[in-house]
């Protein structure tokens, strides 16, 4: 593959959908396929075809529009949005290309929903068919690859993902430029890339939504990773709960290899690379690193003390990049642009965007991309338009089990990880959960312990005993049968775990619990002294779940 | 590792050391008679990190670290013991006394048990957390060992000597969390396992009296662990 | 000066830790002169008195009558001292938990009964769901474990309680000693 070669393909694209004057895109990502949008696209496809349109129209089968909780989406020529389309709206909305719209279906796009988002890891999503490799070409896919490869030396690619300030999505924020160039530096013949797409916080479905509906982003950006740091073998880490993910992943590999953009001497030059998808069985630890290699190594998932760090003996005691999706695929847009470019966006030491998965108590649920630095109230009111019912806003839970909920007191925050940090909760991987006046925070703390507890590997005693102690003892709260004295061993056993673990997951297990007692001591308080919950929620019963 | 690594000068609890570049900060104290107490460590085993007893305080560091797995460096300055870390040690202690159920009067390894011991060294005379009572199992089907669920704290000795130095892989863990379990093969009872050499060495490195040889009652369960450093000396030798 | 009003009670135990404490032999001799013993299965008071000074507990508390027992113990108790592994840890009577009472009742009462099975409901307290060591039930002072402790950690215990000064229990006893 030559720069020239790129740009035929890329021609051809171009002049294949030119051909058409209508293209009218259906999201097959897994939240609108699962409203049955598959149906929408084949009505669509049927109609075009009794109305003897498909000269002229086309029908394509595109990733997520953002706006999961109105699908199904369907987007004509890129400018009208239809929101909730069913089958039989097919020949409105064919009839209506290139005049009026179907007015009962329009979504409006002028609203903060969309108009308050930076795009750059979404730019395709729901603009390109994720399983034609052309379709990214066309979109200028594989083109940073090429750049790299022909004009800059690794090291030049590392300078500018430093110079860009992007930081690890996946849920620490390291500095991606600083790893790379500790694996650049490991001297060893044979190193890895690692894709980290063991997506396991509740409410998360970033990174599920960027391979299904953009899977050749995240490969262009861990080829330019690979390139950089001298990786000749790479792994995805997927979760197999993400089959839709997985299948245009491998194809996208495929049609990858088959036009020479992996495998043996990438574009003429002595980069070499070969990328294999290992399926996670759903353990959530197999998310943290050094689990993560275990797994793919085929042992028990679970995590090692580091240091060792992988950068210095990771897979097979060789030196390994692991990045998580989202890290990946910023990578070409920067290296396209320019780190410069990418360091404009987003605050002083958070650069860029970060897509948020939307979910809980909002009105608007679903996937966005905004820029770091931005408010939480602008995400939550303006963006995810505010709480349904009328009900009271409580509290926003960033991070997933190792993050913590912050009250209203932080919506004029900043959204970067220093702040989040700051605030007692952590930019994580991208969830985030809004919570309202109906629920009881020593509940919902009550959740995420029992979500860590299930998911603790048992290799370290603090989280293994420690998380059932921390389940029980909540359990006990709300069900008004603790004890003050049970407080003072709630923050004992916090403590413990943050200090004593042996992961990441149990370290910040307590999170939930620490951030939640510290806003909404109240209402632990209000469950042992005087049996009270003020959201009703708990009781004799105890609680929701 | 290279023995040509250099030396490494450091202080622990105030004393000045010099080390080898490859020794972890525990053996570095055991060499000098400083006590850092551990569970899951076993010297001719691989080193986990897991049980987090031996966690110490190196000044500069915001986390604390295994002295089990942690390597000396120049300059630093340790501290195994302080209130903080005895508070940790004992809770760590207590955690793995509430997870199972571990009754000293009534087993083989009373008088003769690590976790018996340690409890003692390190001042714990009750446990603060409710106990779990789980309904643990017991496998006799080995006609000479067996196994007692109910004490044992997961150090994974077994698996990592059965592995690592008898080589036949019979054990290993299965389930998550609370619920880990020690399994023979593909979790099947001992006594059928087709891997299982009846060497007994899972037995002599169990800390406590999970693993036993039949036929011995209350106390009577002594570990010789003598083979281990000495089948670890004449393989490096080979080597 | 007046002296130490102790108590010693037996609840859900062998009664293991009360022979160690007749082990103390003609050191009980000694001992007397400084102590009163004001409530114990070895004497004959019915009712567990106000205003004692030191009570020894055995035995962990299992049943409904432990249970109004040691609540009683404590509001009168100045230093409660949890005696023994079953008071400290439930031990051997806590082996019972992870079966629950019904399995237990059945095998005491029905499966090996020849004359006459049946689960006695009036003249036997009822059992609680599980044994509990005392701790977790009302506030302890001082725990010695063992099984039971020897007689030289009990006199060193009362001792050391007579002299109010800290006892270094884990120095003398364990778990199962």
């Amino acid at each position: 593959m030559t720069p020239e070669e790129l740009q035929e393909i890329s021609d051809s694209e171009k002049e294949a959908q030119s051909k058409y004057s209508h293209t009218v895109n259906v999201c097959v990502a897994a939240g609108c396929l699962s409203c049955q949008s598959q149906n929408v696209k084949d009505a669509l496809e049927k109609e075009i075809k009794t109305q003897g349109l498909e000269q002229s129209c086309c029908v394509k089968g595109a990733g997520c529009m953002g706006l999961c909780s109105e699908g199904p989406l369907v987007s004509a020529d890129n400018k009208i949005l239809y929101k909730k389309v069913a089958p039989q709206d097919a020949p409105a909305i064919v009839q209506s290309l290139g005049q009026a719209p179907v007015s009962r279906l329009v979504c409006a796009t002028d609203v903060p929903f969309f108009q308050k988002q930076k795009k750059i890891v979404l730019e395709n999503s729901g603009v390109i068919d994720a399983e034609r490799v052309e379709d990214y070409v066309a979109a200028s896919g594989y083109a940073a690859l090429i750049q790299a490869l022909t004009e800059m030396t690794p090291g030049e690619v590392i300078e500018q993902v430093t110079r860009s300030g992007l930081r690890g999505r996946g849920g620490a924020g390291y500095p991606t430029g600083l790893k790379w160039s500790t694996v650049a530096k490991a001297a060893s013949a044979r190193k890895f890339a690692i894709c980290n797409a063991d997506e396991g916080d509740p409410g998360a479905f970033m990174d599920r939504s960027v391979l299904e509906s953009d899977p050749h982003r995240v490969l262009e950006g861990m080829l330019l990773a690979a390139y950089a740091v001298g990786a000749s073998e790479g792994y995805f880490y997927v979760r197999a709960e993400y089959p839709l993910a997985i299948k245009r992943l491998r194809l996208a590999i495929k049609q990858a290899e088959r036009l020479g953009l992996l495998g043996s001497n990438i574009c003429g030059t002595r980069f070499n690379f070969r990328v294999d998808v290992r399926l996670g069985a759903g353990a959530f630890v197999c998310g943290e690193e050094t689990a993560l290699i275990a797994s793919i190594e085929g042992k028990r998932g679970m995590p090692r003390p580091r240091p060792p760090f992988p950068a210095q003996a990771g897979m097979y005691g060789e030196p390994t990049l692991i990045n998580n999706v989202e890290t990946y695929a910023n990578v070409p847009s920067i290296i396209r642009n320019g780190g410069d470019w990418y360091a404009k966006i987003g605050t002083e030491k958070s650069k860029g965007t970060k897509v948020f998965a939307l979910a809980g108590r909002i009105q608007n649920t679903g996937l966005v991309e905004v820029p770091m630095g931005i408010t939480l109230r602008e995400i939550v009111f303006e963006i995810g338009g505010g709480i349904p019912e009328g009900k009271q806003f409580k509290a926003v839970q960033t991070g997933g089990p190792s993050g913590g909920c912050l009250p209203s007191q932080f919506l004029d925050m900043p959204v970067d990880y220093e702040s989040l940090a700051r605030a007692g909760s952590i930019m994580g991987s991208g969830g985030m959960i809004v919570i309202d006046e109906t629920a009881c925070m020593v509940d919902v703390a009550k959740y995420f312990m029992d979500f860590c507890m299930s998911e603790s590997c048992g290799k370290c005693i603090p989280c293994r005993a420690g998380t059932y102690q921390l389940y029980e003892l909540l359990n006990r709260i709300t069900h008004y049968q603790a004890s003050p004295q049970d407080m003072d061993v709630l923050a004992e056993l916090c403590d413990l775990l943050k200090n004593t673990s042996l992961c990441g997951l149990g370290q910040s297990a307590a999170n939930p619990v620490l951030s939640t007692l510290r806003y909404f001591g109240d209402e632990y308080k209000a469950h042992v002294s005087s049996q009270t919950c003020q959201a009703g929620v708990c009781g004799n019963s105890g609680g929701a779940r | 590792m290279n023995a040509a690594a250099g030396v490494k000068t450091l202080r622990i609890d105030e004393r000045d050391f010099s080390a080898r570049a490859d020794e972890t900060i525990l053996e570095v104290a055991r060499q000098n008679g400083i006590f850092i107490p551990t569970l899951c460590e076993l010297k001719g085993l691989s080193e986990v990190g897991a049980c987090r007893l031996c966690l110490v305080e190196v000044k500069n560091s915001n986390r604390l670290l295994p002295a089990c797995v942690t390597r000396v460096e120049e300059g630093m300055e340790i501290t195994t013991n302080s209130q903080r870390l005895e508070r940790y040690r004992r809770s760590i202690l207590e955690l793995l006394f509430t997870e199972r159920n571990h009754i000293c009067s009534v087993c083989v390894s009373n008088g003769h048990c690590e976790l018996q011991s340690l409890a003692q060294k390190l001042g714990m005379d009750h446990v603060h957390f409710p106990y779990r009572y789980p309904k643990a199992q017991v496998d006799a089907s080995h006609p000479r060992f067996l196994v007692d669920h109910n004490r044992c704290i997961l150090c994974s000795r077994c698996v990592r000597v059965c592995d690592e130095v008898e080589g036949a892989h019979t054990w290993d863990v299965k389930g998550r969390g609370i619920n880990t379990q020690i399994i023979s093969d593909l979790d099947q009872p001992w006594g059928s396992s087709e891997t299982c050499t009846g060497c007994g060495k899972c037995v002599h490195v169990c800390p406590t009296g999970a693993l036993s040889e039949k036929g011995r009652s209350v106390a009577e369960m002594m570990k010789r662990r003598q083979f281990l450093p000495y089948l670890t000396l004449m393989r490096e030798d080979r080597e | 000066m007046s002296k130490l009003r102790l108590a010693t009670v037996w609840l859900d135990g062998c009664s293991g830790c009360h022979m160690s404490f007749l082990d103390l032999d003609e050191r009980l001799i000694a001992l007397g002169e400084k102590i009163e013993l004001v409530y114990s299965p070895l004497v004959d008071t019915k009712v567990f008195p106000e205003n004692v000074d030191i009570t020894l507990v055995e035995g962990a508390v299992s049943s409904e009558e432990d249970l109004h027992k040691v609540q009683l113990i404590r509001q009168r108790t100045k230093t409660l001292v949890s005696l023994g592994d079953c008071a400290v840890t439930a031990n051997v009577p806590g082996m019972r938990n992870a079966f629950g009472t019904k399995a237990i009742y059945d095998r005491a009462y029905r499966e090996n009964v020849t004359l006459d099975p049946g689960i006695p409901n009036e003249t036997v307290p009822q059992l609680l769901a599980s044994a509990r060591p005392v701790h977790e039930i009302v506030a302890v002072d001082l725990f010695v474990p063992g099984c039971p402790p020897s007689a030289d950690t009990i006199f060193y215990v009362l001792n050391s309680l007579l002299e109010g000064c800290a006892a270094e229990i884990c120095a003398k006893t364990r778990f199962g000693a």
